[in-house]
């Protein structure tokens, strides 16, 4: 009996060794220690051998059985490693050819992220952001805000009427009023929207955006509305900016002030400079502190011009962005050709 | 305005270069848009000569051969073409080098043949005169060689100003000396109506006025001249009026627009002896009366439009233009010089409606002090006695008078500190406001201010005054300082809604455009909206631009498709684009609304094309289409937790009626998703189309702003899959049948898997059951999994065999 283990020993060791393949190792494992080959019967009838045969052939058929395992174990190991090889070698890619199409890239328009990027900017400052609508009544539009009978914005040729009677709003402005008709002060606002005037050229769309900014309190003064813009100014175009007021006339503001910011984009020295003209400074918005016939419209939302003071100021969102990114021809903004818009955003 | 600096210097000069007064005064508050020189440069290059030989030209019948002592001791010889040259003559010239007011640099030429080194001048080559019949002759007591500079006004830089409306005072020459005086600390020269005094207004003899309608006209006066002699004025005066951008005409007119740019005053001449009956009433216009003015054009006169007529009609649009009838003319020898207020409003009025604007009425509409009528008739007075040789008619005419006593303003002196933010000493102010004009006395917290006429309308209460003080004295040593009391500030819910939805968008490679508000009434048609439907009801514009932007839109649709069409055609070979803004609808509920108009803020997706990009592994990667559209904007609203679901719906005329669907959050429509129409999509040359539109404060108000923490890790959940044939039920029915009777223990169902065969549709379903309390047992999810499909069996829905 043990001359047939060893017999069965030596050939399941050549048959391993023979075996090329993990199919035909699989195959000999199982030819001889599956269920019905020879070896694992041996051992189950080790019991019903003469009881003085049973513990040497016991020992002897598990010793060869756990050789064997051994062997097929690290020949499968052997052959593991050789046909991975194999199968990476034969994996091969040409990896110079292009990667998936790449993932398309959506972006913001430039006016939204301007208004945006600005928006941030004031939230930081502590104003909130308020929206309101752009056909407004000629009340909010122009007689709470001062404007005389006769002023000339009230005019056809400048302002576009609905056949109701109503303007399309020529500023974010009327949003003052009812900002403080809706909230008793203090009120720290900035409203951004979309505005229209009867004008068309470069510098010029019928629609176009600004960002009015309110701020009521006591206190206030002019000399926050220039440090407020000064960190707007700095936030926006750059660390080492400066601010100036220039004073100016709006009929909703008094003191009314305009206000430049310095150049960007050149030197400040009087040398040629095509964004600034050579000036050094470049004009940005327009402000001042509220006039106190604009309080008196919302004198009963507890506005009294002796109690509190306030400025306000609004610039456009475009000019903000061709000043910043040089865009000649702000109509182009509303071409929406993709190759231009995608520049930005 | 134009404002030539000889002229401005007569009155206050700083002594400072143009480009730094320019600078100074639009940090005071008077802008300058650009500075321009008046005449001719390189002034060495311009000299008195002695014309001592003149010879006819060899070659040109037209031309003269001379020499000029120049005063170089060499003679120049200088062909000239005028016809009044001659020997022995003193005359202006220009040596080579010279710069001409076109800005031509003068060389040393040859003309037909012969050497001409410099020019003999005309004064409209120097733009000091309008003449060109022939060269100057000057006073032969200059001596050759003198710099002409010396002799004549030959050059001017002129400041372009630009007056803010509150400010016709600066609308004169006098006018910006004020401010110049008071801005760069210079003396002011005094007015040019100082000491002359009209005396009495007693009337003037044969000459009869009468003010019908003094509330239009609160001031008129009038003063006469006779033995006017018509001739051209002065060089000095035309070579102001034209730096200053006006015609010389003759020495009266010339005098009319001299006053009127100095003083900011416009003045009228008439010929008094064609002033018929002697008589000029002032009255409103008749309605619907016609009148032919100076420039002789008929106009028909609107309501409260102010006329001045004499015996035989009106002659003249009051404060705006004159007429023909009584113009000043090469023979007048009597001459009326009238000068009056209007109210300004009615000016303006009267120009916008006849669009008409002049130089009077464009200061009369800003509304101008009767003080000034005054003023501007005593420096007429002098000019026409000096300049034509005039006899004044003895008294003048004056109706109405002066305006309203001056008003005196309380500038307390804590109120400047608390507006302004920075102290400016009481000294600064008083001495600021003296410097305008302002008359200011001492109080006991401040200052009382006295308004000058000529500030009488803009400056009236005391934030006015302090306007004043800070443009002057105030802005230039202004700090920066934060409010100190701000509160914090974040974004609203739905502003935030609004930016997460684009960004959503834009992450998934869709490309924001700006579309107009302004829509074409043809928007409606071309969408195949019916008569009546709710996007019918459009906001229409009075005065639009165009017809084409007639109407405010009421939907995003047409912007974008306009934006697809334009790109289209420019090469793009797929688009994916969203607009996010605001869409107009007429309020139609007969409510009483907060706004105008319905407004709410869209956001819509337009898809062309595949959305991803073809690559050498998918060479044709299939076009965007509904389930593109319904991917995209399941994005949107499953990333701000919306619930929704595509419910289907016919109600879009410019959807394809089987590839659309209402996109439902309950029974809220928040919008629509699908393919466009065919005949649409042709409209704007487009051929496949996916889109969305949804309503974002619809969506703001129904996602949550705050989410409850859900427990995900302690009690595991149980996961099933169902095969089910449909029975000709939708994925939706199916869903919705599933979750209805999953009850609270389903916590997810989803479809994974469609596929049919003949005609029989099979959806795969996933299931997900959890409890937040335990891990269910087999037992309570087979309970669960049995009532799903006893209930999918009521409506037909079976399970795979």
């Amino acid at each position: 009996m043990n001359d047939r283990i060893d017999q069965i020993a030596a050939e399941a060791r050549e048959a391993i060794a023979q075996a090329s393949t993990s199919d035909a190792l699989e195959q000999v494992r199982v030819q001889y220690l599956g269920r019905k080959a020879e070896l694992p019967q041996i051992l189950r009838g080790v019991s019903e051998l003469p009881p003085e045969q049973r513990g040497a052939v016991g020992k002897a058929a598990n010793v060869v059985r756990r050789d064997l395992e051994q062997a097929l174990n690290e020949r499968t190991e052997a052959l593991e490693a050789t046909e991975l090889d194999a199968r990476l070698e034969a994996d091969r890619i040409d990896v110079t050819l292009p990667g998936d199409a790449p993932q398309p890239v959506g972006r913001l328009h430039v006016l939204t992220q301007t208004r945006r990027e600005i928006e941030d900017v004031f939230l930081g400052l502590g104003f909130s952001v308020l929206q309101g609508p752009e056909v407004e009544t000629v009340y909010y539009n122009f007689d709470a805000l001062n404007h005389s009978p006769t002023h000339p914005a009230r005019a056809k040729t400048d302002t576009f009427y609905t056949t109701s009677g109503e303007v399309l709003r020529t500023h974010t402005s009327p949003m003052q009023i009812r900002a403080m008709e809706a909230s008793p002060p203090p009120l720290y606002v900035i409203i951004p929207g979309r505005v229209y005037r009867r004008d068309s050229d470069a510098t010029h769309t019928p629609q176009f955006h600004q960002i009015e900014g309110l701020a009521v309190d006591k206190g206030i003064t002019l000399a926050d509305l220039k440090g407020t813009l000064l960190d707007f100014s700095r936030a926006i175009f750059g660390p080492d900016r400066e601010v100036r007021l220039r004073p100016h006339f709006f009929p909703f503001t008094e003191p009314s002030v305009e206000v430049d910011v310095s150049c960007f984009n050149c030197k400040r020295d009087g040398s040629p400079c095509s964004v600034c003209k050579g000036t050094g400074w470049l004009e940005i918005l327009g402000s001042g502190m509220v006039d106190p016939n604009v309080f008196a419209h919302v004198a009963d939302h507890g506005y009294d011009p002796e109690e509190v003071q306030g400025f306000a100021f609004g610039m456009g969102i475009e000019r903000i962005a061709a000043l910043k990114y040089g865009i000649p021809d702000i109509r182009t903004l509303y071409t929406n050709d993709v190759r231009v818009l995608e520049q930005f955003g | 305005m134009k404002l030539p600096l000889n002229w401005l210097f007569e009155y206050a000069e700083p002594y400072m270069t143009p480009r730094a007064i320019a600078d100074r005064l639009a940090l005071t508050g008077t802008e300058v848009d650009r500075i321009h020189r008046h005449g001719v440069d390189e002034l060495e290059a311009f000299v008195v000569g002695k014309v001592l030989t003149c010879e006819q030209h060899p070659n040109a019948d037209r031309l003269r051969v001379t020499t000029v002592d120049v005063g170089t001791g060499e003679p120049s010889h200088i062909v000239c073409g005028a016809p009044n040259v001659a020997a022995g003559q003193t005359v202006a010239v220009a040596k080579p080098g010279a710069i001409m007011p076109d800005g031509t640099r003068l060389k040393k030429a040859k003309l037909r043949g012969e050497p001409s080194e410099g020019m003999i001048l005309a004064e409209d080559e120097l733009e000091i005169g309008n003449s060109h019949a022939g060269i100057m002759v000057l006073d032969d007591a200059l001596e050759a060689g003198t710099f002409l500079a010396e002799v004549l006004p030959i050059a001017t830089d002129v400041l372009e100003l630009e007056i803010t409306p509150n400010r016709p005072d600066c609308l004169s020459i006098y006018g910006v000396a004020r401010e110049v005086h008071a801005a760069c600390d210079v003396p002011l020269e005094p007015a040019p109506w100082a000491g002359i005094d009209l005396g009495e207004p007693t009337g003037i003899e044969g000459v009869s006025i009468e003010v019908r309608d003094p509330d239009l006209c609160p001031r008129f006066t009038a003063v006469a001249f006779e033995n006017v002699k018509i001739d051209t004025s002065p060089v000095w005066l035309k070579q102001r009026l034209m730096a200053a951008g006006q015609r010389p005409i003759n020495n009266v007119v010339d005098i009319t627009n001299y006053v009127m740019l100095l003083t900011g005053q416009p003045v009228h001449a008439f010929d008094l002896d064609r002033v018929a009956g002697r008589a000029l009433t002032i009255r409103r216009a008749t309605p619907g009366e016609r009148i032919t003015t100076l420039d002789d054009v008929e106009r028909t006169l609107p309501d409260d439009a102010m006329l001045i007529e004499d015996a035989e009609g009106p002659t003249s649009i009051a404060g705006i233009m004159g007429g023909a009838r009584s113009e000043i003319s090469d023979d007048t020898t009597t001459v009326l010089i009238e000068m009056a207020t209007w109210i300004g409003s009615n000016i303006l009025a009267t120009s916008n409606a006849l669009a008409l604007r002049t130089e009077a009425s464009s200061r009369f509409e800003k509304g101008l002090s009767p003080e000034a009528a005054v003023e501007g008739q005593a420096v007429a007075l002098e000019l026409m006695t000096q300049l034509t040789g005039a006899t004044r008619v003895p008294g003048w005419i004056d109706l109405g008078g002066d305006g309203p006593a001056p008003a005196v303003i309380r500038l307390r002196e804590a109120r400047v500190t608390s507006l302004l933010g920075v102290e400016v000493p009481r000294s600064k102010q008083r001495s600021v406001l003296k410097a305008l004009g302002f008359g200011v006395t001492d109080a006991e917290d401040g200052l009382d201010v006295t308004v000058p006429h000529w500030r009488r309308f803009d400056v009236t209460r005391e934030a006015d005054v302090i306007e004043e003080v800070a443009r002057l004295a105030a802005l230039d040593v202004l700090p920066s300082t934060l409010p100190t009391n701000r509160p914090g500030a974040q974004l609203s819910w739905t502003q935030r809604v609004v930016r997460r939805a684009e960004d959503v968008l834009v992450g998934r490679g869709v490309q924001e455009i700006a579309g107009w508000s302004f829509a074409s009434p043809s928007l409606a048609e071309r969408l195949r909206i019916p008569e009546g439907a709710p996007l019918r009801d459009v906001v229409v514009l009075e005065n639009p631009m165009s017809e084409e932007d007639a109407i405010l839109r009421p939907t995003l649709m047409g912007s974008l498709l306009d934006a697809a069409q334009h790109n289209l055609a420019r090469g793009a070979d797929r688009l994916a684009l969203f607009d996010s803004g605001t869409v107009y609808r007429r309020w139609t509920d007969g409510e009483a609304h907060a706004t105008p108009v319905n407004e709410h803020h869209g956001l819509a997706v337009v898809l062309a094309g595949p959305l991803d990009p073809p690559s050498w592994r998918t060479p044709k990667p299939a076009a965007a289409d509904f389930f593109t559209a319904k991917a995209l904007v399941g994005a949107v609203l499953d990333t701000l937790r919306v619930e929704w679901e595509a419910v289907p719906a016919g109600d879009w005329p410019f959807l394809h009626p089987g590839r659309s669907a209402a996109v439902m959050a309950g029974d809220v429509r928040l919008g629509f998703v699908g393919e466009l129409h065919p005949l649409v999509a042709r409209s704007w040359d487009l051929a496949d189309v996916a889109a969305f539109a949804i309503d974002l404060g619809k969506v703001a108000d129904l996602a949550p702003e705050v989410p409850v923490y859900r427990d995900v890790t302690t009690f595991p959940p149980v996961r099933l899959d169902l095969s089910l044939v449909t029975g000709g039920r939708s994925a939706a029915e199916v869903l919705g049948t599933v979750r209805g009777a999953g009850g609270k223990l389903l916590r997810d169902a989803s479809i994974f898997d469609r596929f049919e065969r003949d005609d029989v549709v099979s959806l795969a379903v996933h299931l997900q059951f959890a409890a937040p309390d335990r891990t269910l047992t087999d037992d309570e999810v087979n309970a669960v999994r049995d009532k799903i499909l006893a209930k999918l069996g009521e409506i037909g829905v079976t399970q795979r065999g």
